[in-house]
């Protein structure tokens, strides 16, 4: 990757082709390939669908002899009785209030740090990267008693603040952002800013930013989706009266519900949003995932 | 990588560059809040399983020594823990990752439809755990699930997988292969992309079969994607928990008769329901113990195998695990 300026048009979504330089011409797929493809295919959809199967028929209809493949218009109702039942919308305000806080700070202070990571020198650099590093294997449960007793301390419990606070920065996006400003801006263009007499600050405003939105909105999905469906830290931090998504889909489950159909049924309400943009920004995520594989 | 700015040659450029000062301003937003909340509660943790603490009156913690390790490690839940995360880690991790490898292979074809495929393997992934176990408890209700119906159609018995040991372990396992397996997938295929062409022309003008060549380049050119996986699912594996909670209706006790009580399962347990706080930090550093030994033996056996191909491995991923 010599460092021609190709600031404007970084190749950090393009799926097909992550690393040109050594990219091989991939064989033509056969008849057997599309349709072992597919077989996997239906596997990863076919429990969603039947999600919205089994939302939409009674208890006597599942248990028939032969189940029903098709949902039905009972569906409605049942997603009305479900929202009686369980906090969804409540979970649902919350989740998006966290998942929009926690993606904003950590593509914020992640892209802060990942530049200082891949463009400025400093005492203690690789130190210090080497432990951002180290950490991403520690996991979240080592800490989780003190941490909870600090929220404890602090007034939080219960509150989302509890939930939006400790995940506020990963080493993940640190890593992930110094990968992509290492490679995406050249140091010529850097110190062509330094000569012309800006500070680091306005070099990074004027040329590290434009270049760094692609990975920024990379971040931004991969960290939304992981605080979006975030349930050891939450079921923790939180109680049903105050919940996010996933902690209502706990009281959902253990609350009394008189049909399997009006669990699926708000199961499938609080999931089908997260679905949809999914769905839209899929491949978006799906080049993020591949590029974080190939970089970090 | 020629821009990596680390190697340049350049006399006293430290003192040169400007930035060298404002960088700590840089990296201290993330620095402290990563101090704050994970480093530190990492490290008090060790303290807090020296003492006996409540969750009503964790402001008095009364110190306690070893006692809470000692009561860990003659109690019958621990044993029975720490059996059923190894057992449910391995049937979860080791289909979950041959499958990947195999979907990869499939994915790396030029396709059409290429995207949608993608996509569309990578949907169990953005459900959530809760989601998806809520849903797989249904899938595999004794009574209205569709899993005992699609083995009654083919004459084999009805199995009881909330009740019984080995079902109930598939059962949750299930959960964790069918939400991970695609991004797996996704992962080797980035790795299967990144092998030089170069070496599949040559292996093909020496004759080697397609099975060959997945076998005797596609697999060593993976190897450190592979290393990198099966580090993060062993991860992961040692810290099952929502899936287990939620598979007994939120109960930690992991199943009536502790069948799929894990680790993760066992600490929530002493912690939050039994509050025993000190026990349940004991606990989490044993865990953390455990996670670092099963790491290390990882890497000890693949670097023993490890013939040194000159494949082009991504520094990143070897950095992320070494």
């Amino acid at each position: 990757m010599t460092s021609t300026l190709a600031v404007a048009e970084p190749e950090l979504v393009s799926i097909d082709h992550p690393v040109r330089r050594t990219a091989r011409k991939p064989l033509q797929a056969g008849p057997g390939t599309y349709l072992a493809l597919i077989a996997v295919t239906l596997l990863s959809v076919f429990p969603l669908y039947y999600t919205v199967v089994m939302a939409s028929h009674t208890n006597a209809e599942m248990a028939a002899r032969t189940p029903p493949l098709l949902p039905s218009g009972a569906l409605f109702g049942n997603v009305r009785l479900a929202l009686q039942l369980a906090p969804l919308n409540h979970g649902l305000i919350n989740s998006l209030v966290v998942a929009g806080c926690i993606s904003a700070g950590t593509v914020a202070f992640c892209t802060l740090a990942g530049f200082a990571f891949a463009k400025l020198r400093f005492r203690g650099r690789n130190v210090l990267l080497g432990i951002c590093v180290a950490t991403m294997m520690v996991p979240m449960q080592m800490g989780i008693i003190p941490l909870y007793l600090m929220m404890a301390r602090l007034g939080l419990t219960n509150h989302i603040a509890a939930v939006i606070l400790p995940t506020l920065v990963t080493a993940f996006g640190v890593f992930f952002m110094r990968q992509y400003l290492a490679s995406a801006i050249p140091d010529e263009l850097i110190e062509a800013g330094y000569v012309d007499g800006a500070g680091t600050f306005r070099v990074f405003r004027s040329i590290v930013l434009p270049a760094a939105r692609p990975a920024m909105a990379v971040l931004a999905m991969l960290t939304f989706l992981t605080a979006w469906n975030d349930f050891f830290w939450p079921i923790i931090a939180l109680s049903s009266q105050n919940p996010t998504v996933q902690v209502s889909f706990q009281s959902l489950a253990t609350g009394y519900a008189p049909e399997q159909s009006i669990i699926m049924a708000g199961t499938l309400y609080g999931t089908v949003p997260v679905l949809v943009v999914f769905a839209l920004l899929g491949k978006h995520i799906v080049g993020g995932i591949m590029q974080g594989a190939v970089k970090g | 990588m020629a821009v990596a700015a680390t190697s340049r040659a350049r006399p006293r450029g430290r003192r040169t560059v400007p930035g060298s000062r404002a960088a700590y301003g840089y990296i201290a937003p993330f620095f402290v809040v990563f101090a704050a909340f994970s480093l530190y509660p990492w490290l008090d943790t060790a303290w807090v399983s020296l003492h006996n603490v409540r969750l009503t009156t964790y402001s008095h913690q009364q110190w306690v020594g070893l006692a809470n390790y000692r009561n860990l490690f003659s109690n019958k839940f621990f044993y029975n823990a720490l059996r059923n995360t190894l057992t449910i880690g391995i049937i979860s991790t080791v289909p979950q990752l041959c499958l990947a490898l195999g979907i990869a292979h499939l994915l790396n074809y030029r396709l059409r439809g290429r995207t949608f495929f993608r996509v569309a393997m990578l949907m169990p992934y953005a459900t959530s755990l809760a989601a998806a176990t809520v849903i797989f408890l249904e899938l595999f209700d004794k009574d209205l699930g569709i899993v005992n119906w699609a083995l009654q159609q083919v004459h084999l018995p009805r199995l009881d997988w909330q009740g019984s040991k080995w079902p109930s372990q598939v059962a949750v396992s299930a959960i964790v292969t069918w939400r991970w397996t695609g991004y797996n997938a996704l992962i080797y295929l980035a790795g299967m992309q990144a092998i030089d062409s170069a070496l599949y022309e040559a292996a093909a003008i020496d004759g080697a079969s397609r099975w060959q060549q997945f076998r005797h380049v596609t697999i060593p050119g993976l190897r450190p994607t592979i290393l990198f996986t099966i580090v993060v699912s062993t991860i992961g594996a040692a810290q099952l928990f929502g899936e287990p909670l939620l598979y007994h209706a939120g109960i930690p006790d992991g199943g009536t008769s502790n069948q799929y009580q894990t680790l993760g399962l066992l600490m929530y347990q002493q912690g939050w329901t039994n509050d025993r706080l000190g026990l349940a930090s004991a606990t989490a550093w044993t865990m953390f113990v455990i996670i670092v030994l099963a790491v290390a033996v990882n890497l000890l056996v693949s670097r023993r195998r490890d013939r040194r191909g000159s494949f082009p491995a991504s520094p990143a991923v070897l950095e992320a695990t070494r």
